[in-house]
């Protein structure tokens, strides 16, 4: 019992570090099962014992999944079979595979990713979790901050958009992950031996190849996630490039209006904005957007966050959300175009269907602003064409009879000006425009988050109500707040609890903060 | 038909001696039962052993070549009634289902076979669902095993010791006439490798031929006075023959020198994961040679005091690694101790967490403080002073979203529960609970509907509290897997013998689709083995309900939610049933995809639907998207400085299933989902026309530009 130990300290095993471990982190459906068996394949072609398993159950309904695989060479020890491990361990992670942005996050988080060991190889897109999607605003996660880690935490990185270079070439991201993989250099295995593996498995071998050759070489080249494309994106280019085309009397006076708004503080949003409203309506209404936006943008203090509030904000508000200008978008030959080669189609005919579900006081709104008026004063009146126009739609803008329906209809932007929701929308704008040119003298920067609040109201019927109320009960909160100096701070936080949740619950909060410190106490 | 066919895989079961065997744990299960003569099959799928269910399915033509009869069993309890057969008769059976739910299930059958004893090898393969990646609640299926007094095995988790284990399981049963049960953890019914394969071998006798010779012995039969010598034959007989038959068989296996300071017991799962904190410390090499003696309990009740004892004498201490809570084995062995003389300290759950998964760092942590604790000299030197700090890494827990489970692109289920959710809105919030399904995902976001679930089949017989009926009614949810499993009887009967005046949603997507897609009576499919097309309607008349609502097409969003506000509002006050049937998408899409793909090739004229969102007319609020969830929804980024928030955006992977645009006219939401039907080889009159239609189109399209000026149109 009391005898020395019989055993002396020792190191860990050198030839544990032959078991490779490479483990898989993958979104259900993205094909980690066929990757880990190509794996497989793979390096028992090259005469290494592989044990390979997976953690399904649930997850594999759009979950997180994890694949894990370890091998060894063959020993010259007969028959001896090496003991693995069926799960990966933090810190012991030799190659890590994440098929997506934020499964790279987690396996750094996880541990699996230490700077002494562990090839990262993970593709760079994103498919978002649905609680980055069901925010009212934007909840998408920061892939910068994962990019950050990933640099820190890996010995190796290989990453840049898998997904896409796997569609470029016709196949699926597994293909180009088993390419980076070989590309990497991570398995003591040569090329052939991959692609051996793929050509087995039997199916859709020629894009898998493909896909599997295009990722090799990026994950060979000295800097795999290329530079951003030098061009810049689509829309910013147009507002460089905004000349439209159309007849010439038409054209000079567009040419009129955009030297104006070129002359504009936050020239760029300006013009954007104009491109934006005469779209919506015509030039007259661009002339009209100038109008408002310039007293604002000429007060601007130089780094242009009032001028561009104001040209965004304006514009937005001005091009409301009506059944008109959702009509005039539905019908343009450039929506049609622009279907037909997203879903492929080439010259396939194409059916299209709309659904629409107008509501009564949205068609009424429509109508002149006397009789628009005259009808929402009788409540029975509006409830009765409410039963008559209430109900889904589908319309079928393929057919002439669809499409001539929505054509007319849009065709209605010629008397906008004259409806009742014109004349709501207006009395709308100008009080809050009115509410920021005399805020602004006293406070700049609050003046600069009332225009930016205008950002909530947006939709249809219940959105649109839901919108309009909040925007309502932040400036409600202003005469309580406009005295203090952090009252552009609090405007901010309060746009930003409105736009956590749609039901309200985060800017109730915050609200309830704000009176706790702008009441008297009682 | 199963989710995965393993038609191909199945040809390898064929294999016979001399032959290797490479593959998952589930085919090597399957195999090993074939080469140990086992007479009859069956089970109730659920992960982790659904796979082993589809592989006996695929199987069933080599099956019965061998004379070997399989059974889909209606659920647990009745896989495990089934193992009867080897009460009487000397036949080898096995059954698989999931533990630990699984077995709760079977408990009542698996109580009284145990009580009547066994002739026949009588197996149970249970699919341990525990740690990363379960579906259920965290126990241990080892105590129904001390509670009825049947034996557990628990292998090392490798294909050859899997293999071994069947053919053991069996012996053992027949030696202690006992029923046994062999727990297999999740990643090992997943785990691939390689094993020498055997001839498969037919039953001696077949369950067919037993019937010509028919048995019974009432000394079986569970009543007093029997019921009380089984208890007695239990301890006095079967236990020690199990143990004597243990020892004898060396079932459980010594590893490392024959004598030593410290020694380590392990359950046969957990054997991987110490070896592997061993060769991590430097005490084992990759073959799992060691310097520190391990019992590795490969059966791991009935324990086996002659072991063990021999193994802790000359010890000073010895670590019993055992997962999950609570610590069974370790108090088995701690009475042993006590009532021997050994000096020897026990440790167990001092050093490793009492609940959770035994991860890797946890078995590294663990074992290293059992070492450090009786040999710190033995401990790398890296372990006791690291002198490489960890880097610091940028903390991503705020960043990286959580990823929970939910309904499939184009899921059938979706309609059903943004109805409900829109009827909420109109009635306000009711008492509503959930039952096991791919339904469960309903209460987690953007649903959040039901808060409880009791159990397969229970969902409505859990809402049996609020039968009386209040202000709102109570309604709750039951999958057409829960309702043959155990709802017809448990939850709907009750609700007709107690005048429930509630509501019962059935969820019927004609298959068991959260375990993979098996067929169940109400399945559409042809099955040639199995009857199926028996309608859910019919089975709810029959049992008494009178009020039922049917609807065929659960994507019609509006008809689904006019049935909801009639069962909520209606004046009657019995029971109310609503069976909402539409396919299962991810089955519907294998089907037929493949026939879709076949039509287009051959010519004939075919639509395929898809939907699309226009940009320009969303406006960023994402309310569609908390009536969906749909994976192949999403929001992107436009590269306009104009806007703020992400819109809406469809990807490839939509199955056009009609629900975004169905939702989207439903909640009264914005116009700007579209569907577009692409028409593939469509007739020469229909080309004519849509060229004609397009001509007319595009004339009036080109007169409104006349007037208007026209700005580029950029794609994001």
């Amino acid at each position: 019992m009391n005898a020395a130990p019989k055993l002396t300290p020792k190191q860990p095993d050198n030839q544990l570090k032959s078991i490779i471990k490479l483990a898989i982190l993958a979104v259900g459906g993205q094909g980690g099962g066929v990757l880990t068996s190509w794996i497989e394949a793979a390096a028992r072609s090259q005469g290494y014992i592989t044990q390979a398993t997976s953690v399904a159950g649930v997850a594999q309904r759009t979950g997180a999944t994890i694949y894990y695989i370890e091998m060894a060479p063959q020993g010259g020890e007969g028959t001896a079979m090496p003991v693995f491990s069926l799960a990966p361990s933090a810190g012991d992670v030799d190659i890590m595979i994440a098929a997506e942005m934020m499964e790279a996050g987690r396996a750094i988080l996880r541990g699996f990713v230490t700077p002494d060991r562990t090839t990262l190889i993970a593709s760079s897109h994103r498919t978002l979790a649905l609680s980055e999607k069901m925010t009212p605003g934007d909840g998408i996660a920061s892939s910068d901050e994962v990019r950050a880690a990933a640099e820190i935490a890996a010995d190796q990185l290989i990453l840049f958009d898998m997904d896409k270079l796997a569609a470029d070439n016709g196949s699926v991201i597994s293909s180009a992950l088993f390419g980076a993989l070989a590309g990497s250099g991570a398995l003591p295995f040569p090329r052939v031996a991959f692609e051996e593996a793929i050509q087995a498995s039997g199916k859709g071998v020629a894009a898998s190849l493909r896909a599997f050759g295009a990722a090799y070489t990026r994950a060979q080249s000295p800097n795999p996630e290329a530079p951003p494309s030098e061009a810049p994106p689509a829309r910013m280019r147009a507002s460089r490039d905004p000349s439209p085309r159309g007849p010439a009397r038409l054209l000079s006076q567009w040419q009129a209006l955009e030297a104006e708004a070129r002359a504009l503080p936050g020239a760029e949003i300006a013009l954007l904005g104009l491109r934006r409203v005469v779209e919506f309506q015509d030039l007259a209404y661009g002339r009209d957007y100038l109008a408002r936006l310039r007293p604002l943008a000429q007060q601007d203090r130089g780094d242009g966050t009032l001028a561009e509030a104001a040209a965004k904000h304006i514009a937005n508000a001005m091009c409301y959300d009506d059944i008109i200008r959702v009509a005039d978008l539905k019908t343009r030959k450039s929506r049609f175009d622009r279907i037909q080669t997203e879903m492929k189609a080439d010259d396939k005919p194409v059916q299209l269907t709309e659904f629409f579900h107008p509501r009564g006081e949205e068609i009424i709104s429509l109508l002149p602003a006397a009789l628009g008026t005259w009808i929402e004063a009788r409540p029975r009146l509006a409830a009765w064409i409410d039963r008559r126009l209430n109900k889904g739609r589908r319309i079928r803008t393929h057919r002439l009879r669809g499409f001539v329906l929505l054509y007319v209809i849009a065709g209605l932007r010629r008397t906008r000006r004259y409806s009742l929701r014109h004349q709501v929308e207006q009395a709308h704008l100008l009080n809050w425009l009115n509410l920021c040119s005399e805020t602004l003298p006293k406070n700049y920067d609050l003046a600069v988050e009332l225009l930016l609040c205008r950002r909530l109201i947006k939709g249809y019927s219940d959105t649109h109500v839901r919108g309009l109320s909040k925007f309502a009960r932040i400036l409600d909160t202003l005469p309580a707040l406009i005295e203090r100096d952090d009252a552009a701070q609090w405007i901010a936080r309060l746009r930003e609890a409105a736009l956590q949740d749609s039901t309200g619950n985060a800017l109730d909060g915050a609200i309830q903060t704000v009176s706790s410190f702008t009441e008297p106490p009682g | 038909m199963a989710e995965r066919s393993f038609k191909k895989e199945v040809e390898h079961l064929r294999a016979g001696t001399g032959e290797t065997f490479t593959g998952e744990g589930i085919l090597a299960i399957t195999k090993a039962l074939l080469e140990n003569g086992v007479g009859y099959v069956g089970g109730y799928q659920g992960a982790p052993i659904s796979h082993l269910m589809d592989v006996l399915a695929d199987a069933e033509e080599l099956l019965g070549e061998l004379g070997v009869r399989f059974e889909a069993n209606a659920s647990e309890a009745a896989a495990a009634a089934m193992l009867s057969a080897s009460v009487h008769y000397p036949i080898r059976g096995a059954v698989t289902f999931k533990g630990s739910v699984g077995v709760n299930v079977a408990s009542d059958a698996l109580a009284n076979l145990s009580s009547s004893g066994v002739t026949g090898g009588a197996v149970v393969i249970v699919g341990e669902d525990y740690g990363e990646g379960s579906s259920i609640m965290q126990e241990r299926s080892h105590a129904f095993a001390m509670k009825s007094q049947f034996w557990l095995m628990d292998p090392r988790p490798n294909l050859p010791s899997i293999v071994q284990s069947v053919g053991q399981s069996f012996e053992l049963s027949e030696a202690s006439n006992t029923p046994v049960m062999l727990m297999v953890r999740i990643r090992s019914c997943h785990v691939t490798g390689s094993f020498e394969c055997h001839d498969n071998q037919r039953p001696a006798l077949t369950v067919k031929n037993a019937l010509s010779n028919p048995q019974r012995d009432w000394n079986r039969v569970v009543l007093p006075p029997m019921s009380f010598a089984h208890e007695q034959d239990k301890v006095n007989n079967r236990w020690p023959a199990a143990q004597q038959h243990i020892i004898d068989q060396k079932l459980n296996e010594f590893f490392g020198p024959d004598s030593g300071k410290i020694g380590i017991v392990c359950q046969g799962g957990m054997y991987n994961g110490v070896i592997r904190a061993l060769q991590r410390l430097g005490l084992a090499d990759i073959y799992g040679d060691t310097d520190i003696p391990i019992y590795c309990l490969n059966v791991t009740y009935p324990l086996v005091d002659q072991e063990f004892l021999t193994f802790a004498k000359d010890k000073k201490g010895v670590l019993i690694i055992e997962e999950g809570q609570p610590e069974f084995i370790e108090q088995g062995f701690s009475t042993m101790l006590l009532r021997s003389d050994l000096s020897v300290k026990l440790h167990g759950k001092d050093v490793f967490p009492m609940a959770g998964e035994y991860t890797g760092q946890v078995m590294l942590d663990g074992i290293s403080a059992f070492v450090t604790q009786y040999s710190p000299n033995l401990m790398p030197g890296q372990m006791r002073a690291p002198n490489q700090p960890a880097p610091e890494l940028p903390d991503l827990s705020q960043t990286v979203p959580i990823r929970p489970p939910g309904f499939c692109t184009g899921c059938p289920e979706r309609p059903i529960f943004a109805a409900l959710k829109l009827v909420q809105q109109e009635l306000g919030e009711h008492q509503i609970s959930a039952d096991i399904g791919c339904h469960l995902f309903a209460s987690l976001p953007p649903f959040d509907i039901g808060g409880a679930t009791m159990g397969y089949g229970l969902g409505p017989a859990s809402n049996a509290a609020f039968d009386g009926g209040g202000e709102r009614r109570a309604i709750s949810i039951i999958g057409d897997g829960g309702f043959w499993h155990n709802g017809l009887s448990s939850s709907i009967g009750n609700m007709v013998f107690n005048k429930a005046d509630s509501v019962a949603v059935v969820v019927d997507n004609y298959y068991s689709a959260a375990t993979g897609g098996q067929d169940i009576p109400s399945s559409r499919a042809d099955n040639p083995t199995k009857s199926t097309n028996n309608p859910i309607t019919k089975a709810l008349s029959g049992v008494g309900v009178d009020w039922v609502r049917h609807i065929d097409h659960t994507y019609d969003v509006t008809k689904m939610r006019a049935i909801f506000h009639e069962a909520l509002t209606t004046e009657y006050d019995g029971p109310k049933v609503i069976v909402a049937s539409s396919e299962c998408m991810l089955n519907r899409q294998r089907r037929e995809k493949p026939q879709r793909n076949q039509m287009i090739n051959d010519g004939k004229r075919m639509e395929i639907p898809r939907f699309g969102v226009d940009e320009d007319i969303c406006t960023g609020d994402h309310a569609c998207i908390r009536l969906s969830g749909c994976p192949s929804l999403s929001v992107k980024h436009l590269n306009d400085p104009m806007r703020d928030d992400p819109v809406a955006s469809i990807d490839q992977s939509c199955v056009g299933c009609g629900n975004c645009g169905e939702v989207a006219d439903a909640a009264v939401l914005c116009p700007s989902f579209y569907r577009a039907d692409v028409v593939h080889n469509p007739g020469r009159f229909e080309s004519r026309w849509a060229r004609m239609s397009g001509r007319v189109i595009h004339w009036l399209q080109s007169r409104r530009q006349l007037g208007r000026l026209e700005f580029l149109e950029i794609a994001p």
